[in-house]
């Protein structure tokens, strides 16, 4: 048996060694808002917060994340109290068949995390200090999450229009 | 059964008419709460209650083509968790081809490498997975296969199985041609490319006695459910199908995968639900796939540019017993003018995975082709390439002589050179530099054919005045349920909110499903009649004409008085059906959505990569249900264009017909970083012949020409042409002249 802390509730299930932890939230505790695209840690469906950083969590084991603050798509917000990155995600229509969608929102409430603890990224003009969120920043910052309906514009306009409201990440 | 048969155009509507002032505006999508909180269930997320649950894993062949001499099972049977291994004849090869009433069985054979050969069914996914590998095949490998279609291009034959005619001539093309004063003649090849949806195929499947029921990822119920029904040997009576959410379709879930009818079969050894989702490699190498073409484009014209002479002769190739051919000619039928015309096609067997529809079938790939070839041939002539296509503009069918229902083209390629700045583009290739970059302006022209098919919806008003609309259509993206429930709140005047949508349930009235960009006109339209038939209903009971009663925010306006719906519903629910079919308007007219794409570029000097910096599309479709969702199918398109251009291709093992790039790292689809700031202009625009709202088919045509616009800017901005698609850098740089390369 493994404890795992989901969205600050501790949950006891009885999983395989070789269980990822993308399949214990699925399989194991019904929770699957947290998707399978691609099982390769290519498509970034899969994103959850692992004390506040996201990871892919196709690519790691549940059994490795016991004491660990694990926050998923159902932590963040519900149809009737939506965290402010799901409402613009719904305003700006950053989704079309939704599959990506999770991943997509909690990796950019983890991004944000890392452009305010001063994180550099590829198209970064300083690696030090401060960094900014212009378009090209959220672009490059969440190229980790595939969307095949190609929802990009919108994507990077909902995070825009969120991180003014995100101060924190979840 | 109230039914609309498209047999002449439709006059002024309560759609034209905005009493309720909902249709067309951007609304938010009607599930989108759901979506973007995770709560949305997909295929697999069904049965989430049921503890006795077993899972699937398929098995697959590891050779290229031969005979399956032995399946041994013995250690996968003997594995933990293992509850049934299912092999033989029922096992699929792929997935079912769009429409057809089975999918393909293994027979005992390889047809192509990857092909499914067993399925395990054990307590847990990681058992299954497991075990799946311990399956020992022994095969009797075939001597040789066909991986190529350059080598077998020859043998192609002209099929009857596509979703158009494999010839299409008028007049005499070789004289017509053999003696134009401007001649060009060039041929084009594009990849295998494949839809990857970001949802895996997969299904949930339940017995209760001998009636199935399937939760799976599918875009086209009413056939889905007969491909299931076939492929498990039960009647399609006995079967129900459920897909409420699509993770995305592209055509690579017109047919079922065989995960549906494993899952089934699966359910049925082991005695218990099982749910069975492909891995991602599997989805490469077990649905379906888009051909590779080969695709030969001659034009002739006057010395004043008038085309004389227009051919496009196309190869593609499909795995044996399927006649689908891509059809790479579609658009060049019609597009441009031209007494002497000849489109063909011509289908080879290869011994790799099947082929089949994927985004915009025919469009997507052809006009990469012919829009090339507009653009190569203005420059011959010394024409702009929007001036020789307004050259060109046909005044009617230019290949049946009928007129179009409607046809905005020219205004699409005015509105959009000026919104571009089109008059400002770099005069001659290698021109215009800012550092490294090499900057090139470019445009090409979209078109894609429109249809309607027959589809039903039924409407129940609540006695509270409330409607319910439900029909087995999908939402696989598109915006299905924001644009059922606008439509439906438009005519019978209800607020948004009063009107809930359910769909994606062969219980439901059948439908036309989603495909083609046919979805939202059909679906739509149903939904139309079933509300004119409610109106009907509400006329008569008020004893007033059907035409004088104004509908809006739950009450009827007529004869000076305003009648709360629940009142004239009397406190009782009151349910209708309707239905629409094409008619002789399809006949009578050539129908299509057209448009214009515009785009910048700038190309590395040194390494020839390509950044797409701008791109506008302006389109026009019919009337828009919704802006938003609309726009948003446009920008799919534009950046699906993006990846025909210059990343997505599908390699195909010589040797062995593997489908070598089978994962999402290694097919390269567009990511946020390749996607520059889009622009979208959707012209006003009514197609009375189209159906009765008026509309036509939008998400396919943005992705129509968007490729050889991108393609065409790259010439403009370094003077290459490759014409072997996708442009990536490689194939660039080789090209670049030795004045404009800064490589080393």
């Amino acid at each position: 048996m493994i404890t795992l802390t989901i969205n600050g509730t501790e949950h006891r299930i009885d999983a395989d060694v070789r269980t990822s932890l993308l399949d214990a939230l699925r399989d194991h505790l019904a929770m699957t808002g947290t998707k399978k695209g691609c099982d390769h840690g290519q498509c970034g469906a899969c994103t959850v917060l692992v004390n506040g950083r996201r990871i892919n969590s196709c690519l790691t084991l549940a059994v490795m994340h016991e004491g660990d603050a694990i926050t998923t798509i159902e932590g963040l917000g519900e149809p009737g109290n939506l965290h402010p990155m799901q409402e613009a995600f719904l305003h700006h229509d950053g989704y079309q068949c939704g599959y990506c969608t999770p991943g997509q929102i909690v990796s950019a409430v983890g991004m944000l995390g890392e452009v305010k603890d001063g994180w550099p990224s590829h198209v970064s003009d300083h690696l030090t200090g401060e960094q900014g969120l212009t378009p090209e920043e959220i672009a490059e910052r969440m190229s980790g999450n595939i969307c095949r309906c190609s929802a990009y514009p919108n994507i990077v306009d909902a995070i825009r229009t969120a991180s003014d409201k995100t101060k924190e990440p979840a | 059964m109230n039914k609309h048969v498209m047999d002449k155009s439709v006059g002024e509507t309560r759609l034209d008419r905005e009493t309720q002032g909902v249709i067309g505006k951007p609304v938010d999508r009607y599930e989108g709460k759901l979506k973007v909180s995770g709560r949305a269930p997909y295929a697999y997320e069904h049965l989430l209650e049921e503890k006795n649950v077993g899972y699937g894993f398929v098995a697959t062949a590891g050779i290229g083509k031969g005979r399956i001499k032995s399946v041994d099972t013995g250690a996968a049977q003997a594995a933990p968790g293992v509850l049934a291994v299912v092999t033989g004849d029922k096992i699929l090869r792929s997935s079912a081809q769009p429409g057809s009433p089975a999918a393909q069985t293994i027979d005992g054979q390889v047809f192509h490498y990857g092909q499914p050969v067993a399925v395990v069914v054990a307590e847990t996914f990681e058992q299954a997975r497991h075990a799946a590998r311990l399956i020992k095949v022994d095969y009797e490998p075939a001597a040789s296969g066909r991986y190529d279609l350059s080598q077998v291009k020859d043998k192609g034959v002209a099929s009857d199985q596509g979703v158009m005619p494999a010839d299409t001539e008028r007049g005499n093309f070789e004289k017509a041609f053999s003696e134009a004063d401007v001649q060009f003649d060039q041929t084009y090849t594009t990849p295998s490319h494949h839809s990857s949806a970001m949802e895996p195929q997969a299904s949930v499947a339940k017995w209760d006695g001998d009636m199935l029921t399937v939760w799976s990822s599918c875009q086209l119920l009413e056939s889905n459910v007969q491909q299931i029904a076939h492929g498990v040997g039960v009647p399609v009576e006995k079967v129900r199908l459920l897909s409420p959410y699509i993770g995305g379709g592209f055509g690579n879930k017109l047919g079922i995968g065989p995960d549906a009818v494993f899952a089934a079969l699966g359910a049925q050894a082991a005695g218990r639900p099982v749910k069975l989702a492909l891995a991602r490699p599997q989805v490469y190498q077990v649905t379906s796939r888009r051909s590779e073409t080969i695709q030969r484009v001659r034009i002739g014209t006057t010395k004043n540019g008038k085309i004389t002479a227009f051919a496009h002769e196309t190869w593609a190739a499909n795995s044996p017993g399927n006649g689908f051919f891509e059809p790479a000619g579609v658009s060049s039928v019609f597009l441009y003018g031209g007494e002497h015309r000849r489109v063909s096609h011509r289908l080879s067997e290869t011994d790799v995975l099947m082929t089949s529809a994927v985004r915009a079938p025919g469009e997507a790939v052809g006009m990469l082709a012919t829009e090339n070839a507009m653009d190569e041939m203005a420059e011959k002539l010394g024409l702009d390439p929007v001036e020789f296509r307004r050259i060109n503009e046909p005044k009617q069918d230019p290949q049946n002589d009928i007129p179009f229902s409607s046809r905005k083209l020219v205004e699409c390629m005015d509105d959009g050179a000026k919104r571009f700045g089109w008059a400002d583009r770099p005069k001659t290739p290698g021109s215009r530099r800012r550092g490294e970059w090499l900057i090139g302006y470019g445009m090409a022209c979209a078109s894609r054919k429109n249809q309607l098919q027959k589809s039903s919806a039924e409407i129940e008003m609540s006695p509270a005045g409330h409607a319910t609309v439900r029909t087995s259509m999908t939402d696989i993206g598109t915006g299905t349920y924001t644009i059922l429930q606008q439509i439906a709140a438009e005519m019978l005047g209800l607020p948004l909110d009063h009107v809930s949508v359910e769909l994606g349930d062969t219980s439901l009235p059948p439908s036309s499903g989603s495909g083609g960009s046919w979805g939202a006109n059909s679906a739509g339209s149903s939904v139309y009649v079933a509300a004119e038939a409610v109106i009907e209903e509400f006329a008569k009971r008020l004893g007033v004409d059907a035409d004088t009663l104004t509908l809006k925010d739950g009450h009827a306006i007529a004869n000076n008085r305003r009648i709360p719906f629940s009142e004239i519903l009397k406190g009782e629910a009151y349910k209708v059906t309707g239905t629409v079919e094409p008619g002789e308007t399809s006949e009578k007219f050539t129908q299509s959505s057209f448009g214009a794409h515009f785009c910048e570029v700038a190309v590395s000097s040194v390494t020839g990569e390509t950044r797409v910096k701008r791109l506008l599309t302006v389109a026009a479709a019919g009337r828009i249900l919704n802006e938003k969702t609309a726009t948003s199918q446009c920008y799919g398109g534009q950046i699906w264009g993006i990846g025909s251009a210059l990343e997505e291709e599908l390699v195909i093992d010589k040797r062995s017909g593997l489908l070598v790039n089978h994962d999402l790292a290694e097919y390269h689809v567009p990511v946020n970083a390749d996607v520059p700031k889009l622009e979208v202009v959707l012209l006003p625009e009514r197609d009375p012949h189209a159906s009765p709202l008026a509309g036509k088919g939008i998400g396919e045509l943005a992705l129509a020409g968007v490729g050889a616009a991108i393609t065409n800017a790259i010439y403009n901005a370094c003077g290459v042409r490759v014409r072997d698609y996708p442009m990536t850098l490689d194939k660039v740089i080789a090209g670049m002249r030795d004045d404009l390369t800064d490589a080393a």
